[in-house]
């Protein structure tokens, strides 16, 4: 029988780290994330492996970019005020092509803010928070299930592509219980690391920098980057459709508010409106064929976040021409989560 | 003929940028120098940091990671939680460590990495023009303190060597100059004990080494050498100030 477990998403994420052989975890506390530090902090020594608390969210970043440079799978987490923190480390880490896996439990902002669930950090996640000019990985899970699965994927995809990961969701996803299949680290054909820096012993000596000054070094650098990010956009695009097929309204909207949403759309199904959902699983790269097919064929798509309207940019530029785009969302806070009825309004509204 | 002098193996066999004065590619020897002597050449991982020494991977033929400014430390930690059987050391200057990097190198200091950090105090910002530093002396004019510092105003220099040493975590701390051949020696038998130190993994060591900047100190060489073993020396003791083993 397979084992079934009741643990909350951000334990979840927790244990797919182990199982995905990350023994090295730098973290701070912030909720609501600190489940993670938690769990990390009673396994790993355990396992051989090391927890640091660090000082900050800078150095724990920093750590990571460190334990990374080695070539070992590595892990932090943090949530709001904790990812600015970390920004200039990952803008380092994608500059110096290292992979690792940064956990954002988003919280509600701007400053201090609150802890409420919150997806205003879509822009900050998925545009390259940090200088530069870059993008890293980053994955919207929707359930504890996700949480899990998704986990172990951006250990993979980090390790491909040779770039930082990023799992992108919020306190309703991590703070909340769900059953759980504890799937054993999946198959995956990783690239061996030469590039490593583990003492060059009778080799060759191994540089991890982000530092490129001779003449034309340092865009030849970011083409490589770029090239990357379209192969990523060609390769990896990740979606759900449920309910597409003979839809007149598609909604879209990702991570623990296409939970609710889904909820509206068999609210909106029992009373006969035809309604799907697309709920983008990688933010980026961004599902966009993905969007241009649903909408070759129905062109009316109500896009719906927890924020003021970030994704939206996204899915606007992804829609087929002449694809009518609505937007329902309010900006984070305690008692801004919308609830099913109100979403179904949205869609009565523009069915 | 029986060779007494070469170019240490850890170093590699290329001219620095470094101006002419400046005591970086000295203490770049001498580190190099050490590491040959205890053989970890080949197991050695150094941490780069931001400033006049980024290009420590240009110089040292061993395997680097370039950190962000002020994070060479927590970089470090990194590196050596992960890989405990290497030889792992920060190179950075006084704005890297003392201003930006205040709390990644204290708390590295305090958690007792087994870490070696090789700090290079040479009284000002180098590589972005010769900006004042939480070194820099008071009275001491700066492309951002052109009235000279002040005291009342911006602090007192910092002696990172003796606050560093009154941490639990840190076994070996001391300040060193380059300045003459007895000051040369000296430094290099520090350093070879803040080595022995991680070697033998007893521990953080830190090593402060005094250090002309003539192009930002508007000195020619010589006079900025004396500089180091007059104004500075007076301020900034020389000495060991920590030595838990006596190794
Ligand atoms: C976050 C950040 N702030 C500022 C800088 C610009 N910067 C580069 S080197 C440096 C100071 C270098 O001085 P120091 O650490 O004393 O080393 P030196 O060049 O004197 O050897 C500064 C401020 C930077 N690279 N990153
Ligand atoms: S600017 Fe100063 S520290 Fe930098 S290389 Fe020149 S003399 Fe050395």
């Amino acid at each position: 029988m397979t084992k079934r477990l009741f643990v909350k998403g951000n334990e979840a994420v927790a244990m797919a780290a182990i199982e995905a052989g990350c023994r090295y975890y730098f973290g701070y506390p912030i909720t609501p994330q600190s489940d993670i530090p938690e769990y990390m902090s009673a396994e790993l020594p355990r396992l051989g492996g090391e927890f640091i608390q660090a000082e900050s969210e800078i150095a724990a970043v920093n750590m990571l970019l460190g334990a990374s440079a080695t070539g070992v799978r590595a892990m932090t987490s943090s949530s709001g005020p904790g990812i600015s923190l970390k920004q200039e480390g990952i803008s380092y880490m994608a500059g110096s092509e290292l992979p690792g896996v940064i956990v954002d439990i988003a919280r509600s902002g701007p400053g201090l803010g609150g802890i409420d669930a919150s997806q205003a950090d879509y822009f900050q996640a998925v545009k390259g928070g940090g200088h530069g000019g870059y993008h890293i990985i980053v994955l919207a899970p929707a359930s504890v299930q996700e949480m899990y699965d998704l986990t172990m994927l951006a250990f993979d995809l980090a390790d491909i592509y040779r770039m930082p990961a990023m799992i992108l969701s919020d306190s309703v996803i991590g703070q909340m219980k769900e059953a759980l299949i504890p799937n054993r680290r999946p198959e995956a054909e990783l690239p061996s690391k030469e590039w490593a820096v583990r003492g060059k012993g009778e080799g060759d000596q191994r540089i991890v920098k982000s530092l490129y000054l001779g003449d034309g070094e340092l865009e030849a650098h970011n083409w490589k980057l770029h090239n990357r990010y379209c192969e990523l956009k060609e390769k990896e695009c990740r979606w759900e459709a449920f309910r597409t097929e003979d839809a007149d309204l598609l909604v879209t909207a990702f991570g623990s508010c296409a939970r609710i949403a889904k909820t509206a759309i068999m609210l909106a199904r029992e009373e006969g409106l035809k309604v799907g959902l697309l709920r983008p699983v990688t933010l980026f790269p961004f599902p966009a064929a993905a969007y241009e097919e649903l909408t070759s064929r129905c062109k009316k798509i109500l896009d719906i976040e927890l924020n003021a309207g970030q994704m939206i940019e996204d899915v606007r530029l992804s829609v087929s021409p002449d694809t009518e785009v609505f937007f329902y969302g309010r900006p984070p806070g305690t008692g801004s989560l919308p609830t099913p009825e109100e979403l179904l309004e949205q869609i009565r509204k523009h069915y | 003929m029986p060779q007494i002098f070469k170019r240490p193996t850890s170093l590699k066999d290329v001219q620095t940028h470094f101006c002419s004065g400046c005591h970086h590619g000295t203490i770049h020897r001498l580190v190099a120098e050490a590491m040959d002597e205890f053989g970890v050449q080949g197991r050695a991982i150094g941490i780069a940091s931001v400033g006049c020494s980024v290009f420590l991977y240009s110089y040292f033929d061993i395997d680097v990671v370039e950190a962000p400014h002020g994070r060479a430390p927590a970089v470090a930690t990194g590196v050596k939680r992960a890989r405990p059987g290497s030889f792992v050391f920060t190179y950075q200057g006084d704005g890297d460590l003392a201003a930006i990097g205040t709390s990644e190198i204290i708390h590295a200091a305090n958690r007792g990495e087994d870490i070696t950090v090789i700090f290079v105090n040479n009284t000002t910002y180098g590589m972005t023009g010769g900006q004042m530093a939480p070194t820099t002396m008071v009275g001491q004019r700066t492309s951002t303190s052109p009235y000279g510092r002040m005291k009342e105003k911006d602090g007192a220099p910092l002696r990172m060597a003796e606050l560093l040493a009154q941490l639990e975590g840190v076994s070996f701390s001391a300040r060193v100059a380059v300045n003459s051949p007895r000051n040369l020696m000296d430094a290099k038998k520090q350093i070879k004990t803040a080595f022995r130190y991680q070697v033998e993994g007893k521990g953080f060591s830190f090593i402060e080494a005094l250090s002309a900047c003539p192009t930002n100190w508007g000195m020619k060489p010589l006079q900025a050498n004396e500089r180091v073993g007059t104004e500075l020396c007076d301020y900034f003791r020389l000495g060991v100030y920590k030595n838990i083993m006596e190794l």
